[in-house]
């Protein structure tokens, strides 16, 4: 009894402080959803006119859509780009012994932790330097080159807990490295692959930092958004964040699903966090 | 158990493309930062330390950086202060509703940045929601326009985005701490005060060292949200960065506060990784 009071009697004020934090986190969010819905503009209290327009607007914008087009296989491609690296760059960093294998390891998470003005900088210089026109194409180099980061730490991860035992038995048992790669080491990580597709997927699609030094003539969503922003707002932007929210929730929902049946932790965003910062 | 060729083809991609993407790169910029601009906008390679000169001696430049650093301290203790607790009572106090309060958390990460600063752009404005609310009301009778345009909107904002990103190294660290440990604490007549403060707290400190320095790192270096919001008044270093590469065109000169900045992130990455050895328990 007494412990369960000791236990009862702290947490209101931290309750409190729960829900406060949570109204802050989610203010923005449901403010953003209900204008998206409202006729007389961005702001402005109470909401006036509720209306589907916005969307109507929205769907008839092509330039919208076709930044959206170009988000999408940006963030295929960058996810391609950083999960064909970042693989092999986990198996390196698992099981090959290579001088600068630290440094390696420091300059390949940097980016995570970097502000993205700095990778986007000096990759501005790097294609200035080389003469290579900005265009979808150095974007995507961009975001491939920065994701790299997190798609190593998500297959580094899933090799710490991978049994060496049974790539020893495909290897006695007649099959070549090659075989063995693509029959035990890939089908072991394939959620730690998954997840790093999902999360570079979506990094990639909210990317801005870096792509504001790399576009060249055709935007991506989020550029797009930006050179309205600086234009004049109208709920139409509130109207296509609300449905790639939708999305995104989606997509969480199913990567959630996905998660639970494999016994991995649910804090790797967490540990990448402190991969970021700690670097170990 | 694995040959020398396997080994080569894992690690010679990834470590050509480090050296390519991020090597070269960085190495260029560091030289840009050495160079200057003629009069006719050309790059003279021609290796001074002028630009460096200017950093320190042009008051725009170090105060800019210096206000950019305060944001950021307010920002990191802003999301310390309201992810802390939250991480805590998630860990100890919320009971079957810890999976569900998690992922609320998490949520709100999965809107776009960009989108959430435009949100809090239409809260914050004279036309906004917050100054029509308090004029519907009747407890203001003119916007405030302290709100927005000011680094007051920009630490709000960014406290907005790093939260979340504070919680979970926190969160994380607080999971595991062993709970016998705390059991023992009060077995053995420490108020529950006292547990906090010298259990619970001290096996929490690398993940509170993880969430600041991300928040501080990624806070210092954001030019979005002052762009958006941060008026004349609420400017960061990388503002000046951004126009230094745009309409001033003078590469080398925002090539050299870059590379402060990097410098300055790498830096304090390092002191916190000796901290938190120090801090993590074996």
């Amino acid at each position: 009894m007494t412990v369960t009071n000791m236990h009862r009697s702290r947490p209101n004020w931290l309750r409190i402080h729960a829900v406060i934090v949570f109204a802050f986190l989610y203010l923005p969010i449901a403010v953003l959803v209900l204008y998206s819905f409202n006729g007389a503009g961005v702001g402005g209290f109470p909401p006036r006119n509720l209306t589907l327009n916005w969307y109507r607007t929205l769907f008839a914008d092509s330039a919208i859509w076709d930044s959206v087009a170009n988000s999408l296989m940006v963030a295929a491609i960058a996810v391609l780009i950083a999960l064909g690296l970042g693989i092999p760059a986990a198996l390196a960093l698992d099981r090959a012994q290579f001088p600068g294998k630290a440094i390696f390891r420091r300059l390949l998470l940097l980016p995570l932790i970097l502000p993205g003005i700095i990778t986007g900088l000096s990759l501005l210089m790097l294609f200035a330097r080389s003469q290579i026109n900005l265009s979808l194409t150095t974007i995507v180099l961009g975001h491939g080159t920065a994701l790299i980061s997190v798609a190593t730490t998500e297959v580094f991860a899933g090799l710490q807990k991978l049994d060496r035992a049974q790539e020893e038995a495909s290897l006695d048992l007649g099959a070549n490295y090659w075989q063995t790669f693509w029959r035990v080491t890939i089908p072991n990580l394939k959620l730690s692959i998954i997840g790093a597709a999902l999360l570079i997927f979506t990094l990639s699609m909210d990317e801005i930092a870096v792509s504001f030094f790399l576009i060249g003539r055709d935007n991506t969503l989020p550029l797009e958004i930006w050179g309205r922003l600086r234009r004049g707002i109208t709920p139409e932007i509130n109207a296509i964040s609300t449905i790639i929210f939708v999305f995104s929730l989606v997509a969480i929902v199913l990567w959630y699903r996905l998660r639970t049946k494999a016994e991995s932790s649910p804090e790797f965003a967490a540990e990448l966090i402190e991969t970021a910062v700690q670097g170990d | 158990m694995f040959s020398r060729a396997y080994r080569a083809v894992v690690t010679i991609p990834p470590l050509l493309w480090v050296m390519v993407f991020l090597v070269v790169p960085y190495l260029l910029m560091f030289c840009y930062s050495f160079w200057s601009v003629s009069a006719s906008q050309t790059i003279v390679h021609a290796w001074n330390f002028d630009n460096y000169r200017q950093l320190l001696t042009v008051n725009v430049y170090w105060q800019t950086l210096l206000r950019s650093m305060w944001i950021a301290a307010r920002v990191t203790m802003f999301s310390l202060l309201l992810g802390y607790p939250l991480a805590y009572f998630l860990s100890f106090h919320a009971d079957s509703r810890k999976e569900l309060c998690y992922q609320l958390v998490i949520i709100p990460l999965w809107v776009s940045y960009l989108v959430r600063a435009y949100a809090w752009k239409t809260i914050l404005g004279s036309e906004g929601l917050l100054n029509t609310l308090l004029q519907y009301v009747h407890l203001t009778h003119h916007p405030l326009d302290f709100l927005l345009y000011s680094p007051f909107a920009v630490v709000l904002t960014l406290t907005h985005i790093y939260t979340p990103f504070t919680f979970l190294p926190i969160y994380a660290a607080l999971e595991h701490i062993p709970r016998n440990l705390i059991e023992a604490s009060h077995d053995l007549g420490a108020s529950p005060r006292q547990t906090f403060w010298r259990v619970i707290l001290p096996l929490s400190i690398p993940g509170v060292l993880a969430g600041a320095t991300f928040a501080f790192v990624l806070s210092l270096g954001d030019f979005l949200a002052p762009a958006l919001l941060g008026g004349p008044s609420g400017i960061m270093i990388s503002n000046i960065v951004v126009s230094l590469f745009g309409a001033a065109y003078n590469w080398p000169l925002g090539s050299a506060i870059s590379l402060c900045m990097l410098v300055l992130v790498v830096s304090l990455l390092f002191l916190s990784e000796r901290l938190e050895k120090k801090w993590s328990f074996s």
